[in-house]
């Protein structure tokens, strides 16, 4: 057994197994795309809050923000979170309305390891935006069971 | 005679002041978890207080009585009373915690049969009461009937247990600050029980972290409601005697 | 009727942006986790969460398994009238449950 199958047999030992990079960005490219309908995000006017580094992949408080007028006109139509090494790929689609006010939610969500969380906004027009947040999640130093 | 003087130093310092060096594992939190904990709104521990409040409230028991029915506003009732425990009953002759004080309660006077340990609806009860203290200095009952337990509870505390050999003394007072894998050591200090704690997605009492620590030394867990566990509590409440109560508090 | 906590305004100006925070008690067993015989757990979660301010729809949610046990949800709404908030969540095995608050807008 060569040491990555060890690693990846040992992390699979602790429940949840984090997927390998190449695999999960296809997924994740996938994921999307079908929220997107084929369509390519530009980089901006997101704003996702996570922090750097949590204390346990649990309970990982997030926030995400569009600036926009929310008019009939002019509004985010919805947000969609992803992440890159869960078992799957979606978190959470949020969506909005002129009476939403403003296109901001926070929530708290799992993280199986250190890796990235990525956010799409759909907005009326048709247009998409995005933006990426990375975090390192630390492990509990004394394996106990529950 | 050291013993004789701390007791004497804890009398006279019964509010953990600026020079109290010791820390609540609050302190070793990140700021999102520490948030998490302040607002009563994003607290998780909240729902388990808020099942405790209706179940306060709630007729029981083969007398169909509340808790209410007795003690009435858990407020003012039960004001100080978490900060106390273990204590002393005396028609058993034995030490109490604060859980199983709440099930004598209701076996002897509600007549209800008993809950579960770490139920959701004895820990509910349990945070709810607790929680009447949030803010008031743990305050171990000066009560020499309580001794031979508590002296047992620091030994438990300074002796080498399991697979790794490891004493509580050994991390969470030698090393508490430092670093274990990606976790900094806490102090070990009961402040906030029961406590939602991020690991296990749930609310559990001290004995439930208590079999936690003691897995983690690869040791074979005192059972819940064990008397082993009763003088572990004690020690540490007077360990941490002066610190103030978070219940329900939130922890990783 | 898992438990359940809401912060929202009893009354706001006409116009006003208010945020409204809800937490509520459920596990978000994700069907990723073994239980303790080594079998996988079956996923039970919340799956859409909503909110209506007088039958309109204001915002919602779709939940995956990511989302953390006893979920916390927090949005905004623009108060335009009085009138009723309809909170409403739905899940695995039929998971259903309503709360509503009043908000008088002035």
């Amino acid at each position: 057994m060569d040491r990555r199958q060890l690693i990846f047999a040992g992390v699979a030992l602790c429940g949840v197994a984090p997927r390998p990079a190449d695999a999960a960005s296809a997924e994740l490219e996938g994921a999307v795309r079908d929220f997107t309908g084929g369509a390519v995000p530009r980089d901006g006017r997101v704003r996702l809050d996570v922090a750097p580094l949590v204390e346990n992949g649990n309970t990982v408080p997030i926030s995400v923000a569009v600036e926009s007028p929310m008019t009939e006109a002019d509004h985010v139509s919805a947000i969609a979170v992803f992440n890159t090494r869960n078992p799957q790929r979606d978190v959470a689609i949020f969506h909005f309305t002129p009476r939403s006010g403003r296109a901001a939610v926070s929530t708290r969500i799992r993280l199986a390891t250190s890796q990235t969380l990525v956010a799409v906004a759909r907005m009326s027009d048709g247009t998409y935006w995005t933006a990426q947040s990375a975090v390192i999640v630390t492990l509990a130093g004394c394996i106990e069971e529950s | 005679m050291k013993r004789a003087l701390l007791l004497l130093a804890a009398a006279l310092a019964p509010c953990a002041g600026a020079d109290d060096a010791r820390r609540s594992g609050f302190d070793f939190m990140s700021p999102g978890t520490q948030a998490m904990q302040r607002d009563d709104m994003q607290n998780p521990g909240m729902l388990w207080a808020q099942d405790g409040e209706a179940l306060w409230n709630a007729k029981a028991g083969a007398r169909a009585i509340a808790c209410a029915g007795c003690h009435g506003d858990a407020a003012t009732s039960m004001r100080g009373v978490a900060a106390r425990y273990p204590a002393f009953d005396a028609e058993r002759g034995l030490p109490l915690t604060l859980g199983q004080r709440i099930e004598t309660c209701r076996e002897r006077h509600q007549g209800t049969t008993a809950l579960a340990p770490e139920s959701r609806a004895l820990l509910s009860l349990e945070a709810f009461v607790a929680m009447q203290s949030r803010g008031l200095p743990i305050a171990p009952p000066d009560d020499p009937r309580l001794e031979p337990w508590r002296e047992r509870g620091r030994q438990w505390f300074e002796k080498r247990i399991g697979q790794l050999n490891f004493s509580c003394a050994q991390c969470h007072a030698d090393n508490a600050g430092q670093r274990l894998g990606g976790s900094v050591i806490p102090e070990a200090h009961p402040t906030g029980y029961p406590i939602y704690r991020l690991e296990w997605q749930d609310m559990g009492s001290l004995q439930r972290r208590l079999r936690g620590c003691m897995s983690g030394v690869r040791a074979e867990p005192f059972p819940l409601g064990s008397i082993e566990m009763t003088e572990l509590e004690l020690h540490l409440a007077r360990r941490a005697a002066g610190m103030r109560i978070e219940t329900p508090a939130v922890r990783p | 009727m898992a438990r359940t906590l809401i912060d929202a305004p009893a009354s706001a100006k006409r116009g006003d942006i208010v945020e409204i925070r809800m937490l509520i008690a459920h596990a978000m067993e994700s069907g990723h986790r073994a239980g303790p015989n080594g079998n996988v757990l079956p996923r039970d979660i919340i799956t859409r969460f909503s909110c209506r301010y007088d039958g309109d729809m204001v915002f919602s949610a779709d939940l995956y398994p990511a989302i953390a046990a006893n979920p916390y949800i927090a949005f905004r709404t623009r108060a335009t009238e009085s009138g009723t908030l309809v909170f409403t969540w739905e899940g695995d095995n039929g998971f259903a449950q309503t709360e509503t608050r009043t908000i008088t807008v002035t």
